[in-house]
């Protein structure tokens, strides 16, 4: 009897936080995006993050998105030789990129490159009361370090999906032209007529949306650190919130894929 | 130095970014901002199955234009088709439009073949001479029903 109602407390306990938890998230995610539109505008600050978090993740996105491109281009090619139609390999090439593997891979490596950091700053900013100062100083920590976070990868992240969706096509271009020896007409050609101004627009969409995901649970992880019930404040705890933060954005927006994937077609 | 590298690096950061989407924009999605001039004629069809909004307009084989509406005519059960051909592509009074698929299963599009006229036709004008899209299971169906008499 005893165990029974020790579990069930248990369950209990864990079901309460998991909602407290959503709504904390919840009202975070609200207060940051009003602050977003709250004006005065600060662009300085911004450039700054979007140097971070743009700029300096070009060299990962033309190199993961080359690559993306060959392999599509390669293998889409091995499977449509057996068909005998190899003049589609442009078109799957370019919807396949700009539909699902660049608005995914690039906001995967974002997660990898820029969220981790992200979190990891806000973690320690937040373990060495560096937050707490600020509060005590009169200024607003939303303000001053969450809304150019917020900014900078909202903005960032579709511009760095469009640079890996035309590396994409031109890695596939290399693959499938250059070294395949198709046409370079039935390659472009194929791609242009089939892509329509909808995909991108699904593909932009996605991006948009990834850019908010990864923001919100990073920064979330990171700024409340101190509200994380299970273990240790410091550097342990520094390290599974980024854990946790990598994690939880990977798999928000593979959902969130499927989600606007269903929603929009 | 290091001020106007960090601002140099997000600046071609941008300007790739920008340059990207409009490769994106302007040659995939179709999106022209300097569209060519272009004039609107219309075309009344028995059948259009299977022809899209956006679908394309060929003469000989080049694309001259895009389907731009598809509106019904309720009194005469026909599907009205609004062509916007590009200017300078005059096409004469007894041209014929016609529904073809490429290839057995690609998209719709309009045929335009040139007639002999002197008088060629102007913006709102009409198309008098169509021919419907060609249905291959009506022609099987024709094909059995006519087998079975």
């Amino acid at each position: 009897m005893g165990i029974i109602k020790k579990y069930t407390t248990h369950l209990g306990a864990e079901f309460l936080h998991f909602i407290l938890n959503v709504g904390r998230m919840g009202i975070y995610l609200f207060t940051c995006l009003f602050n977003v539109i709250k004006p005065p505008y600060k662009i300085t600050p911004v450039v700054r993050q979007l140097y971070f978090i743009g700029a300096r993740s070009m060299v990962v996105i033309v190199v993961t998105g080359l690559f993306t491109g060959m392999v599509v281009a390669l293998l889409g090619y091995h499977n449509l030789q057996k068909f005998g139609s190899v003049d589609l390999l442009g078109s799957a090439v370019g919807l396949g990129l700009i539909q699902e593997l660049g608005p995914v891979l690039a906001a995967l490596m974002v997660i990898g490159r820029a969220g981790s950091s992200i979190c990891a700053e806000l973690g320690i900013m937040r373990h060495s009361e560096q937050i707490d100062a600020l509060e005590c100083m009169g200024i607003d920590p939303y303000r001053f370090l969450l809304v150019p976070k917020y900014v900078a990868t909202i903005i960032s992240l579709p511009i760095l999906t469009c640079i890996f969706i035309v590396v994409g096509v031109f890695g596939g271009y290399l693959v499938a032209v250059v070294l395949h020896g198709i046409s370079e007409g039935s390659y472009f050609m194929g791609m242009y007529d089939s892509v329509k101004w909808f995909d991108i627009r699904l593909g932009l969409t996605k991006s948009l949306l990834f850019g908010l995901i990864i923001v919100w649970i990073s920064t979330y992880k990171g700024y409340f650190l101190h509200l994380n019930r299970s273990g240790s404040f410091g550097a342990e705890g520094v390290s599974r919130v980024t854990t946790d933060a990598v994690v939880l954005s990977s798999i928000a927006i593979l959902v969130g894929d499927y989600l606007v994937g269903t929603i929009m077609l | 130095m290091k001020k106007t590298n960090f601002e140099m690096t997000v600046g071609i950061f941008l300007i790739i970014g920008l340059l990207s989407f409009s490769y994106l924009a302007i040659k995939m999605g179709g999106v022209g901002f300097f569209e060519a001039d272009s004039y609107r004629v219309k075309a009344r069809f028995n059948s259009i199955s299977g022809l899209k909004e956006g679908a394309s307009i060929e003469i000989a084989g080049v694309k001259v234009g895009k389907v731009v509406k598809i509106d019904f005519d309720t009194d005469e059960y026909e599907a009205v088709v609004q062509l916007k051909i590009n200017n300078g592509i005059k096409l004469q009074e007894d041209s014929i439009a016609s529904i073809r698929t490429s290839g057995i299963i690609g998209d719709k599009y309009i045929k335009l073949t040139p007639g002999g006229a002197e008088e060629y036709l102007e913006s709102g004008d009409e198309i008098e001479e169509t021919e419907s899209a060609i249905s291959l299971e009506e022609l099987v169906s024709k094909y059995i029903f006519e087998k079975e008499e």
